[in-house]
């Protein structure tokens, strides 16, 4: 019976999916003039120059996204182009044309999903979620509660096999569409319209779709999560802690700000994992709204100055990486049946501190240009241009490697790889969590059987059992404190601890002979 | 500069191996004929489970043994000829040594069953035990085993880990009831269960029998019922793996002869860890100590006494745990199955039956001897403290919380503790020390 449930449950999940991928390739593109409008968020005069560029393309009928994209995009571009060299500068179209591509194919689309797109919505999330929600349950009733790692090296999904790379290039291939891509994701934003529109009353975007998608993955995978570890209350509380922080203030939040005029704003999120929070557009964006504008840019520099330091000196960067941050509940949920594939070598962990803390230099220097570009009016500083140095931060760091990387790589670098080896705030927090904080985790005295669990259930790639085999605490930059390697230990060895910052590079203690010495 | 030779590289092989190059430029080999390299033993099963993969055992980078100047060597030790210092490897290689330490570990018991050699019977120790163990319990339907202590249960769990149903023949009236007290063993018993592993109490084994292939198809028990099964794990204990060197003038009784200082009855000559036997027991400690971690510090003595001065192996206040399915088991000092005549005994057993703390103490003096905990963690320095230091079981109860080592948020039991505590024993009565306020938010 319970296998029959979680079959079907499958069954459905892979239909949902289907049905999701598919949309893609339904339904007919048809320019028009209100498509042509909102394409601009209604912006008259660009109205006026996109009517003219688009008489040819104006009523045509395109079979797919694919036709339509390259017409509209190869007018848009003849157009700017053309308008740049009269030096018209004023009439240029300086918004993104792919996203304008996007918004225009949204009013251009004809077909069912359009029409029916609550039912196209039941037929992929619905379907999607409910299938998930059957695989997962019966695991709650799947025997005592314990560690359930069984069979994890003998699953394709999960140690790398087929199923782990044809999952790992869907990811991939879906990041690369929505960052550099997203002409062609019309259909999945007509798709989450409705859901759109009942949150903040305005229509779905690629990024509304993505914050959806991002935030039921979440929300199912927790639920899985929880199934998985419902033996520890630390686990349990910890993954509620990343489903609420990224429903509330990630997604719903924001989403009625815009509904309420106000700015998008999430209020966990904070320079420099944030990296547009000192754009000048943004900058300028919270000054003019007022109040609560005011208080937002207070807000966000307050949490990362003050609310940086301060909780993780208390409770260890975990605070943030594992109980509250987005990427982490990403990491923590959706990615948690692939954190044993992280790299536990020495080599690994050179690797790491030299990307992680070079991307933090990276940060820092963007956003002192953006800073003193907004402040001074002036484009460059010792011959660098900011704004292409914004620009190239956006692309490479924000995108490419946060996004493509970070976690269309989870089936095959483990699910940490841009908090492990990218995150500037992970870089910074670790840093604090290194130096100045009364976090470790504790090692049972000569308890440890040198097993193995713990390193290679660990996302960061940390190799535990290095310390707990010597009998040391561990303190490690970029442990963001999940917990599974205390959950796994066999033998009760390692427990997360918050205690005084005295004795906390420890001598060993209890593990070698005489009760005493140093085993190293 | 001597040649120091190791037989073994376990845990205590290695560890001698790590010390000797901490303390001296000597030139070190290894000989192992498991494994190239070295691997924690008792991660096998989490192998089989499909938890790790076999380089995930392995504590050590392969890069680090070049790194540290230690030689590793392939091949099996066929004798060792003490007179002219040298070992004789299968395949006709010699090898000289200046010094030489065995440790060679264990092999799985086999009391003389009929039928104990058959294909799909064997038991759990080494690599090889992995991989006939990997490739025998493929589309079977039953196994049964055989000893009920702690590699017996850790070969049911794997083979649970596959949907092997399992039948688990124990002899004694209560799983593992020799070493532990009664009302953890039925614990344990009843855990067992709860996993449906079908187990037979005071049940022995008289006969394994083949089928036309040679290969076991039933156990018969001693009250004569017959068991089909594809697969019997042998899993009553180990005992020294000694046998190649019985000609070698070595003295043996079960294990290698050894002193305080690990020297065998032959200059030059150590052995340490599941090999090596104590002429004198430390303590109440057994004469053959096969745990990881006594492996461990024997490794460390003895690199000592090789590079610097005789060095006796001092393990201090007993200590050891395992894990029965998912209930962690850990203990301190000494916990006798049944109490000694000047033991008291103090048990508390959570009502859903799967947590427990027992203390034991010194009817007269009320010194604390032993602690065994189920499905709690405790902190080892805390209850080393207690036992050295020789505190009372009021100064136990009094301080529970110090010794509590579970991760945050997982529920606290010391006030009922102390309270069922307090009624056992009114004229001990105590008052459990409060935990710290105000910042006790902040740890």
């Amino acid at each position: 019976m319970t296998n029959l449930i979680r079959k079907s449950g499958l069954v459905l999940f892979v239909f949902g999916l289907g049905f999701f991928v598919s949309a893609l390739f339904f339904g007919k593109y048809q320019l028009n003039e209100d498509a042509l409008r909102s394409s601009v968020y209604g912006d008259e005069n660009k109205v006026a120059t996109l009517s003219e560029t688009m008489a040819d393309v104006m009523g045509k009928e395109f079979g797919n996204s694919h036709q339509f994209a390259k017409e509209f995009l190869s007018a848009f571009h003849q157009k700017n182009e053309q308008l740049k060299a009269d030096e018209q500068w004023d009439k240029v179209i300086w918004d993104n044309p792919k996203e304008v591509t996007m918004r225009a194919g949204k009013g251009a689309y004809v077909g069912w999903i359009k029409d029916n797109s609550a039912g196209a919505f039941a037929l992929t999330f619905i379907v999607a979620i409910l299938g998930a929600i059957m695989y997962i349950t019966p695991k709650f009733n799947d025997g005592p509660a314990g560690i359930k790692n069984n069979g994890i090296y003998h699953s394709s999904m999960k140690s790398r096999g087929l199923l782990g790379i044809i999952t790992g290039a869907f990811l991939i291939s879906f990041y690369i569409v929505l960052y550099f891509a997203p002409q062609y994701v019309v259909p999945w934003t007509l798709i989450v319209d409705p859901v759109s529109r009942a949150l903040s009353g305005g229509e779905a975007s690629q990024w509304f779709l993505y914050g959806l998608l991002y935030t039921l993955a979440v929300i199912v995978m927790g639920v899985r999560m929880i199934s998985k570890y419902r033996h520890s209350p630390y686990q349990i509380i910890r993954t509620f802690s990343v489903m609420f922080f990224q429903t509330a203030f990630a997604f719903i939040i924001p989403e009625i700000l815009i509904r309420l005029n106000k700015p998008y704003f999430d209020f966990k999120d904070m320079w420099p994992l944030n990296y547009d929070f000192f754009d000048a557009w943004s900058l300028d964006q919270l000054q003019s709204a007022g109040g609560l504008g005011i208080f937002m840019l207070a807000w966000g520099i307050t949490l990362f100055a003050v609310g940086v330091p301060v909780f993780t000196y208390f409770f260890g960067k975990r605070w943030y990486c594992s109980w509250v941050c987005g990427c982490g509940g990403l990491a923590e949920t959706l990615g948690d049946p692939y954190r044993q594939l992280s790299n536990k070598s020495l080599g690994a962990w050179k690797i790491e501190r030299y990307l992680i803390h070079g991307v933090l230099v990276f940060a820092v220097v963007m956003t002192a240009g953006v800073l003193y570009t907004y402040f001074t009016g002036a484009g460059s500083v010792i011959g660098i241009n900011t704004g292409s140095l914004r620009t190239t931060y956006g692309f490479a760091i924000g995108s490419v490697f946060a996004g493509v990387i970070g976690t269309g790589f989870y089936p095959l670098m483990g699910n940490r790889a841009w908090c492990r080896f990218g995150c500037p705030l992970a870089a910074y927090l670790g840093m604090v969590q290194k130096f100045k904080s009364r976090f470790r985790i504790t090692t049972n005295g000569g308890q440890c059987i040198s097993c193995g669990n713990c390193s290679t259930h660990c996302e960061m790639g940390i190799d535990v059992r290095h310390y707990a085999q010597r009998g040391q605490s561990i303190i490690r930059s970029s442990c963001v404190g999940c917990g599974v390697c205390s959950s796994v230990c066999p033998r009760g060895v390692l427990n997360l601890e918050v205690k005084d910052e005295e004795g906390r590079y420890n001598e060993p203690i209890l593990i070698g002979n005489d009760s005493i010495k140093v085993a190293e | 500069m001597q040649h120091i030779v190791i037989i073994g590289n376990g845990i205590s092989g290695i560890t001698a191996a790590r010390h000797i190059r901490k303390k001296s430029d000597h030139r070190i080999t290894v000989i192992s004929a498991e494994t190239d390299h070295f691997f924690s033993r008792t991660a096998l099963m989490y192998i089989y489970m499909g938890h790790m993969q076999y380089r995930h055992t392995k504590p050590y980078e392969d890069w680090f043994w070049k790194k540290n100047r230690i030689d590793l060597k392939r091949a099996y030790v066929e004798n060792v000829d003490t007179s002219a210092k040298t070992l004789n490897l299968s395949g006709g290689e010699q090898m000289k040594y200046d010094k030489l330490v065995l440790a060679t570990g264990s092999k799985s018991n086999k009391f003389g069953w009929p039928g104990q050699d058959l294909k799909a019977v064997q038991g759990l120790y080494s690599y090889q035990d992995l991989e006939s163990m990997e490739e025998d319990t493929k589309n079977i339907s039953r196994a049964v085993i055989v000893g009920g202590g702690l590699i017996g249960i850790e070969m049911a769990e794997m083979l649970l880990s596959r949907n092997i149903p399992v039948t688990f023949l124990v002899r004694e009236a209560s799983f593992w009831d020799h070493v532990l007290p009664a009302e953890e063993s039925e614990m344990i018993n009843r855990h067992i269960r709860e996993h449906h592993v079908d187990l037979l109490l005071s049940t022995d084994l008289k006969e394994i029998l083949p089928d036309e292939n040679g290969r076991a198809r039933a156990v018969v028990t001693g009250n004569g019922e017959e068991i089909a099964c594809q697969f019997v794990g042998l899993t009553a204990g180990v005992s020294p793996n000694v046998d190649f060197l019985r000609s070698s003038g070595i003295e043996i009784n079960r294990g290698i002869m050894v002193d305080a200082c690990l020297k065998t009855s032959v200059d030059d000559i150590y052995a340490i860890g599941d090999c090596a036997e104590f002429r004198q027991a430390i303590g109440e400690r057994r004469p053959i100590e096969q745990v990881w971690y006594t492996g461990r510090m024997m490794g460390e003595a003895l690199a000592e006494t090789i590079c610097n001065q005789d060095t006796k192996y001092n393990p201090g206040v007993w200590f050891n745990s395992a894990k029965f399915f998912d209930i962690e088991y850990q203990t301190y000092g000494w916990v006798w199955a049944k109490p000694k005549e000047n033991e008291s005994t103090f048990y508390w057993e959570h009502e859903r039956g799967k947590k427990s703390v027992r203390i034991v103490f010194d009817k007269a003096s009320d010194q604390v001897l032993g602690v065994n905990v189920f499905g709690i963690r405790f902190r080892h320095e805390i209850c080393d403290i207690w036992i050295k230091k020789e505190k009372s079981i009021q100064y136990a109860m009094e301080h529970l919380r110090e010794a509590n080592f579970d991760p945050e948020f997982f529920k606290r039991h010391e006030e009922e503790i102390v309270n069922a505590f307090n009624l056992t024993f009114p004229d001990k009565s105590v008052t459990l020390k409060k935990k710290k306020k105000l910042l006790a938010l902040f740890g």
